[in-house]
């Protein structure tokens, strides 16, 4: 008998999301991080999206650049996974099964990008969460000794809604859509022509040297209205 | 070659006194280890009562001392198969009174690496879904097929050559009523005839041809591990090889601290003159340089082009966070014992012995070294400002010490049901074949002389 769980292995025929981030509009507020982390009772210690303050080289500026998980086209997580727990869908979304995750965290060695966290204790599941049930196109309830990171919410999706990271961003830096369909949406309700915002604005996916095929752009920090970050610390 | 000869007895004997009851020492170090190995299955309850936060790991530091010491114990695994496959087929007759030693080495090192990796799943309960759900593409399948491959063929080889062994002491009188039970049983009877002979040594040629690619591939797809990944100083092409090269050397250091420890302890000297150990030296000696030579190659492209995400990996090894870490590898691992090796004192027992067990102390460490650097060194942050320092706990360090008191405890259980040395091999005027006279020169020169 199919559970919800296996069919969350399907992915929504016909679609294939896709996200872009316009780092001229981030300005660092971090409301993308409280919206996921409610959304999905994500615990203090760790963040399905970060935001993290970058700088290329000594002269440039310093940017703000929110980094969900990248749902990579090719994807380095889910090739070493043992067991099929974490998989790759029809519509581009790259999920973990925490009820067959055998906790190796190969899958945290292989990505690049830190996406993933680790439940490394006994995790605290508040009663909404046990409640709604568990599916990996939402990760909770959370278990102990699995992996768990940004699901690209396609449950949201699937019912025409934006993720809550997306519709949580008030400079409407991030818009989410269909890459069949050319077209991606903000929280401002602004719909672009995904070919046309990336060529326009001449937009780039971390890391293109690796080949993992990010399902996430990037449309790079020019004419910004905000202060840049301060720059980091060096290590 | 000369002690032997001045000492008449024979290898029956030597061996049997070795079953003899057991003395202060042994007990001591019996219930020592004893202790320590149910010490760290208190911390291993621990663990799985609270999870992997009993560790030190963290999303940064995903993998941590139980996958070093995963690696160490496949690495001095090479062990058995160099002794008695390598130098089997280099008709190396030398060989013959330490080969069981270097197979156990490898068993019992299977048996504490295998365990490593379960303990360090964050889901043990769920260890049979590699079978369920397995999938060839991941690396992981690659290792538990070649490590279980690897530990069926080693403990055929530790068995197969040792049922005549089995046969004389099934034969030997005196022996407790348990014992002659056990030995009956594994010996399936054997007599002796030209027939089983011509069998075994069928056998054992074939097992030497097929063990040696099962070797190099664990410790090849072990390397693959960290190979397979994106990651500065795992994802690089010659990690597979380096690691056969790093197996090789501290599988003979650890096959001379085994014989070291056991040619004192169960007084073999005569068994095993000294000279056995002067050849282990020399191998160990051009396995080191060879080693050397991998480790200048894995790090000085970088340091000359000083590449985006290697060099930092570097610095942090050379000057940074890793350095005290990283020239202990250098120093304990490679430049002291190579140079004691090359000096008057690398031809003395004490001399070679503090030399391999400085090799294996440094081995541990160059494991430590490649897993716990690449890992603070990312491409990009699990989370930002979050450059933490990966200190072991102590139920990290229990775990380990019981990983390596487990391997010591199943040795000595082991020497005392069975002998360490092989009876047949060795004492061939005693056990000659059948239809063979000792006109066999390698059986006359190498074994006893």
């Amino acid at each position: 008998m199919p559970t919800a769980v296996d069919a969350a292995r399907q992915g929504v025929p016909g679609r294939r999301w896709i996200m872009v981030i316009d780092l001229a509009k981030c300005d660092g507020c971090g409301a993308c991080i409280r919206a996921c982390g409610k959304m999905h009772f994500i615990p203090p210690d760790r963040q399905w999206i970060k935001v993290l303050r970058m700088q290329d080289s000594e002269k440039t500026s310093p940017y703000f650049f929110p980094q969900p998980c990248y749902h990579c086209d090719n994807p380095p997580c889910t090739k070493v996974c043992p067991v099929d727990a974490t998989y790759k869908r029809s519509d581009g979304v790259v999920l973990i099964d925490n009820e067959r995750c055998i906790g190796c965290r190969f899958c945290m060695a292989a990505c690049p990008y830190g996406a993933r966290s680790f439940n490394w204790g006994p995790p605290q599941n508040p009663p909404e969460a046990v409640a709604k049930g568990y599916s990996p196109e939402h990760g909770f309830p959370r278990r102990i000794g699995t992996v768990e990171k940004c699901d690209f919410c396609p449950d949201m999706a699937e019912m025409g809604m934006l993720p809550s990271c997306v519709s949580g961003c008030p400079m409407g830096a991030m818009y989410y859509g269909d890459e069949n369909e050319d077209a991606v949406t903000n929280s401002q309700g602004e719909t672009q022509r995904l070919s046309k915002l990336l060529l326009d604005r001449s937009g780039y996916r971390q890391m293109e040297e690796l080949g993992t095929k990010p399902r996430v752009y990037y449309l790079p920090p020019k004419n910004r209205m905000y202060a840049p970050p301060t720059p980091l610390a060096k290590d | 070659m000369t002690d032997a000869k001045s000492q008449p007895h024979t290898v029956e004997a030597d061996m049997l006194a070795t079953f003899g009851p057991p003395g202060f020492a042994h007990k001591f170090l019996v219930i020592g280890l004893g202790l320590v190995v149910a010490w760290a299955l208190v911390a291993y309850v621990h663990q799985l009562r609270i999870g992997l936060s009993a560790t030190a790991m963290s999303d940064y530091f995903s993998w941590g001392v139980y996958i070093v010491n995963f690696v160490f114990f496949i690495g001095i695994s090479m062990a058995g198969s160099l002794i008695s496959a390598m130098l089997r087929l280099s008709n190396a007759h030398w060989r013959h009174p330490i080969s069981r030693l270097a197979e156990a080495i490898t068993v019992f090192s299977l048996l504490v690496a295998g365990p490593m990796i379960i303990i360090d799943m964050g889901r043990p309960d769920r260890f049979l879904h590699v079978l369920r759900y397995g999938r060839l593409q991941s690396p992981i399948l690659w290792d538990v097929l070649s490590l279980t491959s690897y530990l069926a063929g080693s403990f055929l080889y530790l068995y197969v050559p040792m049922i005549p062994d089995l046969a004389i002491l099934r034969d030997a009188p005196g022996l407790s009523p348990w014992r002659k039970k056990l030995y009956r049983t594994l010996a399936m009877r054997w007599t002796g005839t030209a027939d089983q002979h011509r069998h075994l040594d069928r056998a054992v040629s074939v097992m030497a041809i097929v063990i040696l690619p099962v070797a190099v591939s664990i410790h090849t797809v072990t390397a693959w591990l960290f190979g397979m990944t994106l990651r500065p100083g795992w994802h690089s092409t010659i990690i597979g090889p380096d690691f056969v090269i790093g197996a090789l050397y501290s599988g003979v250091a650890a096959v001379i601290t085994a014989i070291v420890l056991f040619r004192y302890f169960l007084r073999l000297q005569a068994l095993i003159p000294v000279d056995h150990l002067r050849k282990l030296a020399r191998l160990m000696l051009v396995f080191g340089l060879a080693y050397a030579y991998f480790v200048i190659n894995e790090h000085v492209g970088a340091a000359y082009t000083g590449e985006g995400a290697e060099r930092p990996l570097l610095e942090k090894m050379i000057s940074g966070h890793y350095a005290i870490q990283f020239w202990a590898m250098i120093f304990i691992g490679l430049v002291v014992p190579l140079l004691m090796l090359v000096t008057p004192m690398g031809r003395t027992i004490a001399g070679i012995a503090v030399a391999a067990v400085f090799v294996n102390v440094g081995m541990w460490i160059k494991r430590y070294i490649i897993v716990i650097p690449t890992l603070a060194s990312p491409f990009m942050p699990a989370r930002e400002g979050a450059h933490l320092a990966y200190v072991p706990t102590w139920v990290e360090w229990s775990i380990t010490a019981g990983g390596f008191a487990a391997f010591l405890l199943m040795f000595i259980l082991f020497s005392k049901v069975f002998p360490i040395i092989s009876i047949w091999e060795v004492d061939q005027t005693k056990w000659p074949r059948p239809g063979e006279t000792l006109a066999d020169p390698g059986a006359a020169a190498g074994v006893l002389a």
